[in-house]
């Protein structure tokens, strides 16, 4: 069995409330942290760990700390991504729904870390059960002292409040969440500057996911080298990958980094193979945004090197080949899936979901749905799958924020990998499928 | 139809609500409740934000009402239409199709005679579709309200709507009373 960090005591009846989660040891890396660390002790502890950002793009989570603006008169925020949004991705949510004292003492430390005086955790609106659950527990804390003034007689206090979002998968990207914070409209910010200097109020502001916050408690009480010793290269400690798909157990797994695919997808263990004795056909493997892989190619890396959950042996071969770790949602596709139709739903979700600011974005993923639309019903042509592509890279590169690039990576890797079931919906002018 | 009565003010309960939210903010910076206060005021106007309601968050917020309206209108969760007492929103991104979020969407169309944007001439359920819910591991599923309902089947579904139109369901309801 894998360590588990996050999700150890993730079946343990009444988790969610305070008693049980403290009886577990938990909070006790606040006890300790704030009695025994500085601030910049905690931060030198995170980045020793090797923690890397879990909400997709993989940024080193100490070195992130390191860039707030500490000499700034300004109050400065921490504030937790529960956005989730990306298509595949349902991970945090399940910390959020069993384990919110894990999420809390998270953001204690990091808060602490940083400076904070005022935390935020942004939960998408569509969640607000969720939402509801994670305040009770906040109201729990501030009873038992581990928020509010003079945290257990150390001379540091914290506010920490929820925010609903309400329905808008851009306010995941960290200055739309800002910006959605501030009660405005959820519109990406140009970067730079970035929130490290101008964040929330025009204050520095760190922003975290969800995952990446509740490694802390386990970083701090174990120290930041136990962490580190977990893993492969650059890919230090465990990761939640949320599988879905055609598999035999769909659901969220803690993985130590480095895992084989492979055994991922087949063993008992994890996803349990492929279902109603169906074959594998392609994986998605770090959420809707991440490059489509052919079974052949998720397995084995171009070179014939077994493929592995981590950052480096995920993203070999480049996007020719390979594809990224992402955010761990993990949606494995057996043969009977029609590829053009489920990115159609990517696209169609890119769509609906791009803020408009852009052109390239805006318009670039309104004719990338039409056109796909046009392909699965029978109505494309063969120059319209090179129109997809041409369209694609017009959007990569373009933008204000990655969502443009993110609607782009999987139109262009659905046909590099699978151009011959284009052309057949084109030659047949229907559905294959 | 049902007549819709449009909402005036929040009662006492609901404003100390709302001045408790908004003291999470810094001094001056009450336009951060806009989002909480607006999933409120659409609960109690009978699950959408009509003109009058949004102006009414304005005037409690202090902000001007475009500055409601805009937000408002970016937002997916906000109806600036009326809907039914019960909106069955069904997921349709890429994991639940994968799971036969298609086939439930029709199942729901043809028990209730709507499309997905529509209500019953009843006035009691809208049926929406959307993006992804981040509950792909137990599609397909669509959300009521609050609710989360995974794992659907037509069968399930059946039963859950049978179940709706029994108690009269009212999918909106302040969610901080949760
Ligand atoms: C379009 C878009 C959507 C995003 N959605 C999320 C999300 O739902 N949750 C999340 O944690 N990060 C999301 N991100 C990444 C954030 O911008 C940011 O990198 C992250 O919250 C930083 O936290 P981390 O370093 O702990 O991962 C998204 C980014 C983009 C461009
Ligand atoms: S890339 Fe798309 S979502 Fe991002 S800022 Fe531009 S228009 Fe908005």
């Amino acid at each position: 069995m894998a360590t588990q960090i996050l999700l150890n005591n993730i079946d343990v009846p009444g988790l969610a409330n305070f008693e049980v989660y403290r009886q577990l040891g938990g909070y006790s890396s606040v006890v300790k942290t704030l009695k025994n660390l500085t601030p910049d002790q905690v931060t030198g502890e995170v980045t020793k760990s090797g923690l890397r950002g879990r909400g997709g793009a993989g940024f080193p989570a100490g070195m992130k700390w390191g860039f707030i603006d500490k000499k700034s008169e300004k109050p400065r925020y921490f504030v937790c991504n529960f956005d989730e949004s990306e298509p595949g991705t349902f991970k945090d949510r399940y910390i959020g729904q069993r384990n919110p004292h894990q999420l809390i003492e998270g953001m204690i430390l990091g808060a602490y870390a940083l400076g904070a005086g005022s935390a935020y955790i942004y939960v998408r609106g569509e969640l607000f059960y969720v939402l509801r659950i994670i305040e009770k527990a906040i109201e729990e804390a501030y009873k038992q002292g581990f928020l509010g003034q003079n945290i257990l007689g150390s001379g540091y206090s914290l506010d920490l409040y929820c925010q609903p979002g309400a329905g808008a998968y851009i306010c995941g990207e960290e200055t739309a969440l800002l910006e959605s914070l501030e009660g405005k409209r959820g519109n990406p910010r140009i970067k730079p500057p970035f929130p490290a200097l101008v964040g929330l109020y025009g204050c520095p502001t760190v922003v975290n996911n969800v995952e990446t916050i509740a490694a802390l408690p386990w970083i701090l009480n174990n120290g930041g080298e136990a962490y580190a010793a977990i893993g492969v290269e650059n890919s230090k400690g465990t990761k939640l990958i949320s599988a879905c798909g055609h598999i035999k157990k769909p659901g969220v797994y803690e993985i130590e980094l480095g895992l084989p695919v492979e055994e991922f997808i087949y063993s008992d263990e994890y996803c349990g193979g492929i279902r109603n004795g169906h074959k594998l056909k392609a994986v998605v493997a770090g959420g809707s945004s991440v490059p489509i892989l052919p079974a052949s190619l998720i397995l084995k890396t171009a070179a014939g090197e077994p493929r592995l959950m981590s950052y480096e042996s995920l993203s070999e071969g480049g996007f020719q080949s390979g594809t990224m770790l992402g955010s761990g949602g993990f949606i494995v596709m057996d043969e009977t899936t029609c590829i053009v139709k489920n990115l159609l739903t990517f696209a169609r979700f890119y769509h609906h979901e791009s803020c408009g600011q852009c052109s390239p974005c805006r318009e670039g993923t309104s004719w990338m749905e039409k056109i796909l639309h046009r392909i699965e019903n029978g109505q494309g042509t063969m120059k319209d799958i090179d129109l997809l592509v041409s369209v694609s890279k017009h959007i990569e590169g373009n933008t204000i924020c990655p969502l443009g690039d993110a609607a782009a990576w999987p139109v262009a890797s659905a046909i590099r990998h699978f151009r011959e079931e284009f052309e057949e919906h084109v030659k047949l002018q229907k559905c294959p499928f | 139809m049902q007549k819709k009565l449009n909402l005036t003010e929040f009662n006492s309960d609901t404003l100390a609500l709302v001045r408790q939210i908004i003291k999470r903010y810094p001094e001056g910076r009450q336009k951060s409740a806009l989002l909480p206060v607006l999933h409120i005021a659409q609960a109690e106007n009978n699950g959408w934000l009509s003109a009058e309601t949004m102006d009414y968050v304005a005037s409690l917020l202090d902000l001007q009402p475009i500055e409601v309206y805009e937000v408002a209108s970016f937002y997916s969760m906000f109806n600036l239409q009326a809907v039914g007492n019960c909106v069955i929103e069904v997921c349709q991104t890429g994991p639940c199709w994968l799971n036969g979020a298609e086939e439930l969407l029709a199942h729901f169309e043809k028990r209730l005679g709507i499309k997905p944007g529509e209500t019953t001439p009843d006035g009691r359920f809208t049926l929406k579709t959307v993006e992804c819910l981040a509950a792909c591991g137990n599609a397909p599923v669509i959300q009521v309200g609050t609710e989360y309902h995974e794992n659907l089947t037509p069968q399930k579904a059946d039963v859950l709507l049978d179940k709706w139109q029994e108690e009269n369901k009212i999918s909106h309801t302040n969610p901080y009373l949760l």
